[in-house]
Formats: C-alpha cells, structure tokens, sequence
C-alpha cells in the first residue's frame, strides 16, 4: 500500500531527494545547545524552522523542548535580521533569564547574509550571561553537520587555557546520540575513577524527571564553568568523527589540548578502544566492574552468534551510528549488505567499505542517500533486517522485513532515548534487540510443526 | 481599564494578547506578529500551507528548498486516504550551496520531470521555501513550464516562510486550491444536493464520519477539502450547490472565493461535539428546505443522539469539578472544545489559540465563565503560568504542549495532527469523553509528586 519504490533501478540525475535520511543543520544545532546547563537555544530565522524543531526534538524525547526564535518578517528578510536579533537577546534574558543563549543560524539568514558576531557586538548582553553562535546554513551537511558547528561554537566561545600544566582530566564528546547514551559514557569513565567533561550532555535536559513542576532549565547540561575548563584537560576524546571531531581540532587549536578521534563505543571492540585509550592516558588498570560487564556481553555474544550468522542486514542512519554499528553486526556474524546515511562526507564510503573487505564483503555503501535509494537496493537484494529510525517502518512493512529502531529521530516507539546502545550494557541491549526481532519473525512464520518452545 | 499584571520577567508587549475575562472590557490583540525571543508555539507559512495541501492524496508534494521543510513534514499530518497514499511520500530539491548561489530553477524543473515521470502524477504542488523566496527562483514560470511539457498541473505554492504567520500560509494553500478548481473553458454542471466540505483533513477518519451522515441525510459531499480528496475530485469543486466550511482558519478564504468565482453560497459548520453537530446537520438541511431530507435529518440526530448521549452524560459524573486549558492552532476549534468541555460537564478556566481571528475571539469570550484566562499566541512561559494559576487539570493542545502538561502533571489531549481517534460527529463526542477520561482518570497521576 505504501510501497511506490520500483525494483528497476533508476538513474537520478535532478539532484532531488526521496524520502530523505537526514535533516537540516539548525536542528543538530538546537540539540546541542540543549546540552549546556541552563541555555536556551535561538533560532535566528523564520518562526516555522524553530517549531519544526522543537516539535521533532519533542516527538523524540518525548520531553519538553524550549527554544526561541527572531520570528523574521518580509521586512527583515530585506533589510537584515540584525534589529531582529537585538530584540530577540533583550527579551530571552528578560523573559526566560537563562545563563547562555545559543543562537544558531537557518538558510533564510545565511542566505541575506547576516552577520551574527557583528550583530553580538552592538547587542546588549547583560552582565554575566553569555551569548554563543554557530553558523548552521541548512543547504550545506546535514543535522549532523549543525550539531558539529554548535558544538565547535561552545570550543570557540568559551573554552580557555588557564592552567600551565594540563589538569588529569578527560573531555569527552559523545556526539548525536540520546541522553540514555550520554549517562552510560559518563557510568564507564567515572567506574574508571578519571575526572571528565562531557559536552554537550542533555542528560537531565531532554530526560528530565517528573516532579509536578515545570523547569525550564532542568538540572542537567555541561555548565559553563566546566565548558571553560575543557582548555585545560589532557586530552579530548572524539566519540563519532562527523558529529565531534571539528570541535576537537578547535580545542587542539586554541587551548593546545591534543585530541583522540574514536568510534562511537557501540559493540565489544569500540568500548575496548574507549577504555584502552582512557587507560593508556590515566590509570594503570580497568576495574574488574568493566571486565565483569565485558565478559558479560562476550558470553551473550557467544550463546546467541548462531541467531546472526551469515543473517543479511540493512543499516541506515547517521553517520558515526552507522559506521559502528556496521561494526559490531559484523562481530556477530552478520552480513551488512546495504549501509547508507543521508549526511554527505566521503569518509563515511571509505571507512564502511573498509570494514566490509576486511570482513571479505562487498555492499552497497552510500553517503548523501536517501531512503528511495535504500528501498531500491532492498528489493534488489532482499535482507533479513533493517536497523534504522522509525522512517524505516515503510520499507520494513513493504517488504516484511523486521525492523530494529536505532537512531535519530523515533517518533513511533518511546523509552529508547532512556536506554543505551553504548558500551558494554549498550550492546547487550543491542543483541536482545536483534535477537528478538529476528526470533519474533521466525515464531511468526514457523508452521504448526516448525513451532519451537525453546530457540 | 487595568491590563493583566504580569510578572516582571514577562514583556509587555504581551499584555495585549491576554484577557481575563470580566475583569477588563479591553479588546484582545491577536493576529500580530511574534515578538523576537519569545518561545512562540506558533509556526509558518509554509507550514499553514502544507498542512492544508497534504491531505490532496494522489498530488506530488514537492518542496523547493533545503531538506529540513521536507524532513520535517513527512507523513505528520494524520490524514487518512481511501485511494493513494502517494502524499505520504517526502519529496525535497534538496537545494544545496551552488543553488543557493547559482539559482534552484534548473534543479526544480529536472525533479519534477523525474518525480512525474516515476509517479505518472496529474498534480504536482511545489512549495516555495524561506531561501527560494530569498534567492527570486521564478516558481511560476517552471511550474507553467512543466505542465505545458506534461499535460498535467504542476501548481506553485507561494509559502516562503518570513511572509507571514501560518495563516498566510492557509491563504497561500487556498489560493493553490482555486487555481487548480478553475474550470477555464469547461463549462459547470451543477449538481443538487451536492456539497463541498471545507476544512476537513480526515484525521482518524474524520471526514468519512460526516460524509456518512450526509449521505444518510440524502446530500451528498462532492469534495472534501482537503481531507481524503483527489485531482478529478477537487477539479469538481464548482459543481457543488453549497459549500460547508469547519475549519473556518484555513477556509473561509476558499468559500468566499468560490461564492465570487461559482457562485457558491456557504455556511459555517462545526461537528465537534453534540450540540453543534446536531445543529450543523439542521442548518445544512435548511438551506436545502427540502421535506424529506428534514425528516431525514432529524430521523439521524435522534437515533445517534439516543445511541450516544447516555454515555457522554455517564462520564459528567466522573468529571464533577475538573478543569481544562486549551491551547490548540485555530479558533474554530477552541470555541468547539469549549462547548464540547461543557457538554461533558468541564469547565474551561483557559483558553488560547496560535491564529484565531478578532470575531472568533468575540465568540470565545462570550462563551466563556467570567475568570477564564483568554490569550493569543502563548509560550511555555504564560502556559504554564495560567493553568498553575487556574488549578487545571487538563490541557488540549498539539505536540509542542504535551510534555509540558505532563511535567505539570496535567493530563492531555492531543487535538492536532497526533489524534488517534476520530472527534468529530456523534460517536466523536463519546471519543472525545473517553479520551478525556483515560487520561484525567489514568493512575498515574497518583504517582506524582
């Protein structure tokens, strides 16, 4: 019924996009600035780019998603956003009164050319409070892009080197993941007993419990003092080159704190580097809590890696989700036949191919796909799984192929932005997740005589 | 006459927009604009026009931008389809640095070749984005280029966002609909006892539900729109004898239009709860003053009243002493919920829409208890202020206010685009009663602090 994808594959030359894997910057920017303790993200543009997402950040979380907007008009669009602005920063300080405002840019102000830093220059910022940007022009990159800008824009604004010596401290950058995500990171490095920031965290931002009352800054998010401090860390950990690494280089740059760039720790291996890197720079040991928890996920791995094997899957998503997870399927067992996400970047082909190779593999591997495309492929060569977000429950229906739900945005399901796919704990989730589906579908299928009490 | 006092943190250019009513004769100032750094609930223009489109099942929705616009209006809209479901497809130009630079036109011609190629689509609306409006693509000429090369209607929608508010957005969505029900040379049949519904989208089914009563009436919907509508549908548009209009937001537009254009007369409708439906359903049957479809009428209002108001009047008990907040897009609806609320025995304490109109919020004042909050284009802030302050204990609104009732520990409905069950007609108004009460009387709330 929602099946209007050909089999035949058709060459497509206008540029357009089908059903997309992947949004606009200024969405990636509003959720990273959700990861600052007590911000307020702005968005300089029209009033419909701010509701949409909000509305999209909302449908994920399932959490009240605060934001401001300059609320453009044709007469701003003409002789620029910068009046606009001034009125937006006097008013979000005396309304809402948060300690940062993150002002991120849309394609309508890109495109007239408004120039924020000059605009901040003639702005009345009140004492004390502070005010950040990022220019996030929705034609270039994608959601993943904004969220990599904002997060450089919290490195440019407010990082410093104020010590001689490095403090033994970590910074980490967790990248596009959910908050359940951001708290397991944060579990692995404290039970290694290393003092670490994290940012952007929107743990206790975009989970915040229930009280009966409403905050508009819930507790969590990195705090400015904290984001300052990243100068004087040891080392930044990139968790997710797309999402992270620029803010990384920014630090390198300004504060000279040197930079690691990482997977996203989905699966046995990525978590083993995590924590090998942490402990080559801080401790001597890996608690035996960690080794427990990893022993764990190997024995799960092992009872259950004749469910995988030789299963073909389908991965589609963001980037640095996608390349890790295309890792950890491969750990088990299974064959990744068609990877792609939406974001553009060619590091994205070579690394996914690369694993594949050594895997003795061959697939269909994309950057800047859309999920035609991927539809495309699908029916050309059948799988017997797709991970991605809830946009792939039409393909999943047209073709009867389950689906697991990983990934940014799941509109359809709730509880997942609470729960890791990171490290060891993460994993094991993943593995249930899979096996699941995989053992559902065949339950379902089974004949009378095929029908089995214990899989 | 005093204003409302807000509280020092609050601005106020706001005052303006909120009334309590008894407590001033001050006007209500809706339809401003949105004051910059606010965080306003409302959206765009291109959003009013996409969500009035969409529901135009067998169309080609093509939007002419960068992808957010698309990404962000795929498939949300709820609107159900009895045919194809093509419009639950998410088709962008994904308009990139060199466009921005060089111009989009060439990009939109060459995705509309392929996308009608690929769909043998007959309509095709492309909607312009805040940077097409910006950047000066002519939309009109390649559209017009476009069906000249194809033999179909390809339609501009001149939606760029900073134009306006989402009203704008319902303009510029009607002013797509009256080019593609023009009849040009063709000459208009007019067909008896045969209607136009207007503003319906077929929400959970919404528009069938009514449709089924007419039919049982002995009239006849023509086309809805734009709930469940085709081409070769709306193209029929002016052979209709009378034009029923709910959501009056979006189409009251349209309906003048089409009394200009086709001599088409319309009425005001609203099948939100028992009283109106009942009343609606008579005063449809009026205009025709036709004997048989009168009896007809009453012969349905009295059985499906019968079959449903002992179940709606069950749940009153239930409901002794609550209170609810609305905060929902249009003022049609916000005038249907409080006379619904009341019929359910709930009494309204705030009320407040993102783009009601000077008259809609007249009939909401009049409707209301002395003490209800009246407010036009809230935010969070304000919200949340009133409905602590006015003990509600529920909100209807959309899906940017449901975690914020939740947190309050308010229950919620969602009257927008996220509804699951059909509200409208008779068996809408028992939906609506046994929403409000799995969710008032759920317990969970006995489990917050």
């Amino acid at each position: 019924m929602l099946d209007f994808t050909p089999k035949e594959i058709i060459e497509r030359t206008s540029g357009g996009l089908i059903n997309p894997a992947k949004t606009c910057q200024p969405i990636g920017a509003m959720y990273a600035a959700l990861g600052i303790h007590k911000c307020l993200p702005h968005s300089h543009g029209s009033q419909g780019c701010c509701a949409y997402h909000r509305s999209h950040l909302t449908r994920h979380f399932r959490d009240p998603i605060l934001a401001s907007t300059s609320s453009f008009t044709e007469g701003a669009s003409v002789f620029g956003g910068g009046a606009n602005l001034k009125t937006a920063i006097k008013n979000v300080f005396a309304i809402y009164n948060p300690d940062v405002m993150a002002i991120h840019t849309t394609c309508l102000t890109e495109t007239i050319g408004d120039d924020i830093p000059a605009f901040l220059g003639q702005a009345e910022i009140p004492e004390g409070k502070i005010v950040i940007h990022a220019n996030t022009p929705s034609y270039v990159g994608s959601h993943i892009t904004g969220f990599s800008n904002m997060t450089r824009g919290m490195v440019n604004y407010l990082s410093e080197a104020a010590t001689e010596t490095k403090k033994e401290q970590v910074n980490i950058i967790p990248g596009f993941v959910n908050p359940g995500d951001m708290r397991e990171i944060k579990r692995l490095v404290r039970a290694m007993g290393i003092n670490f920031i994290m940012f952007p965290d929107t743990s206790g931002v975009v989970d915040s419990p229930m009280t009966g009352k409403f905050e508009m800054f819930p507790q969590g998010g990195t705090t400015v003092k904290e984001l300052k401090d990243t100068g004087n860390s040891k080392l930044t950990i990139v968790l997710g080159s797309f999402a992270s690494t620029d803010a990384a280089i920014a630090l390198e740059r300004k504060c000279k704190v040197p930079a690691k760039t990482l997977k996203t720790p989905i699966g046995v291996k990525a978590t083993d580097e995590f924590l090998m890197t942490l402990r080559n720079t801080f401790v001597t040991e890996i608690p035996y809590e960690l080794e427990e928890e990893r022993g764990q996920l190997v024995d799960i791995m092992v009872d259950t890696h004749h469910q995988f094997h030789g299963k073909k899957v389908a991965i589609f998503g963001d980037p640095d989700i996608v390349i890790a997870l295309t890792e950890f399927v491969l750990s088990l067992g299974m064959v990744p036949v068609h990877v792609l996400t939406g974001t553009p970047g060619s590091t994205f082909e070579k690394e996914v191919k690369a694993m594949l190779l050594e895997s003795g593999l061959k697939g269909n591997v994309k950057a800047a796909g859309d999920l035609f495309q991927f539809h495309q492929w699908i029916k050309n060569e059948p799988v017997d799984l797709i991970i991605g977000n809830t946009y792939g429950k039409y393909i999943a229906r047209a073709e009867d192929i389950p689906l697991v739900r990983v990934g940014f945005p799941i509109l359809d399901r709730s509880v997942h932005s609470y729960m890791p796919i990171v490290g060891y704990k993460g994993a094991m989730r993943l593995v249930e997740m899979i096996s699941n589906a995989l053992l559902e579908r065949q339950d379902r299928d089974a004949a009378d005589e095929d029908f089995e009490l214990v899989m | 006459m005093a204003a409302i006092p807000l509280n020092d943190v609050e601005i106020k250019e706001r005052e303006k927009s909120i009334v309590i009513k008894g407590k001033q004769k001050k006007q209500l100032i809706c339809d401003t604009e949105s004051i910059a750094g606010c965080v306003s609930q409302r959206a765009c223009v291109y959003c009013g026009a996409r969500v009035v489109l969409n529901p135009v099942t067998d169309a080609v929705h093509l939007v002419h931008g960068p992808i957010g616009c698309a990404s962000y209006t795929w498939d949300i809209r709820g609107s159900l389809s009895s045919g194809s479901e093509l419009y639950r497809n998410s088709f962008s130009t994904d308009l990139k640095e060199e466009d921005v630079i060089f111009g989009g036109e060439k990009k939109l011609a060459s995705a509309i070749d392929q996308l009608v190629e690929k769909y043998r689509a007959e309509l095709v609306f492309v909607y312009s984005t805040c940077i097409v409006g910006v950047i000066g693509d002519d939309l009109e000429a390649v559209c017009k280029a476009a069906a000249q090369k194809h033999g179909i209607e390809v339609i501009p929608v001149q939606s760029s966002g900073f134009i306006g508010n989402k009203a704008a957005g319902y303009r510029a969505a009607c002013d797509a609909l009256l080019r593609l029900i023009k009849p040009g040379g063709r000459q208009v049949k007019k067909r008896e006892k045969c209607i136009n519904y207007l503003g319906d989208f077929n929400l959970a089914g919404e528009a069938w539900i009514i449709r089924n009563y007419l039919r049982q009436m002995g009239v006849e919907v023509n086309v809805t729109f734009t709930g469940d509508s085709r081409y070769t549908a709306l193209k029929k548009a002016p052979e209709a004898c009378l034009n029923i209009i709910q959501c009056a937001g979006s189409m009251n537009y349209l309906a003048s239009k089409m009394k200009e254009l086709f001599d088409i007369p319309y009425i005001n409708v609203s099948f939100l709860g028992l009283e109106d439906t009942a009343d609606s359903l008579r005063r449809i049957a009026e205009f025709f003053n036709d004997s048989e479809i009168t009896r007809r009428t009453e012969e349905l209002i009295r059985s499906e009243s019968a079959r449903v108001k002992l179940i709606v009047e069950g749940y009153r008990e239930k409901f002794r002493g609550k209170k609810a907040a609305v905060y929902v897009g249009g003022g049609f609806k916000a005038i249907s919920l409080i006379k619904q609320f009341r019929e359910i025995g709930i009494e309204v304490v705030m009320i407040g829409t993102q783009t009601g109109r000077k008259d809609e919020y007249e009939t909401i004042n009049e409707l209301v208890n002395d003490g209800t909050v009246v407010l036009d284009d809230a935010n969070p802030t304000e919200l949340e202020r009133f409905m602590t302050e006015k003990g509600a204990h529920l909100l209807v609104g959309g899906v940017k206010e449901r975690p914020l009732a939740y947190k309050l520990g308010v229950a919620f409905i969602d009257h927008n685009h996220d509804r699951k069950h059909p509200l409208s007609g008779f068996v809408g108004a028992v939906n609506f009663a046994e929403e409000v009460y799995s969710t008032l009387c759920s317990p969970v709330w006995k489990y917050v602090r």
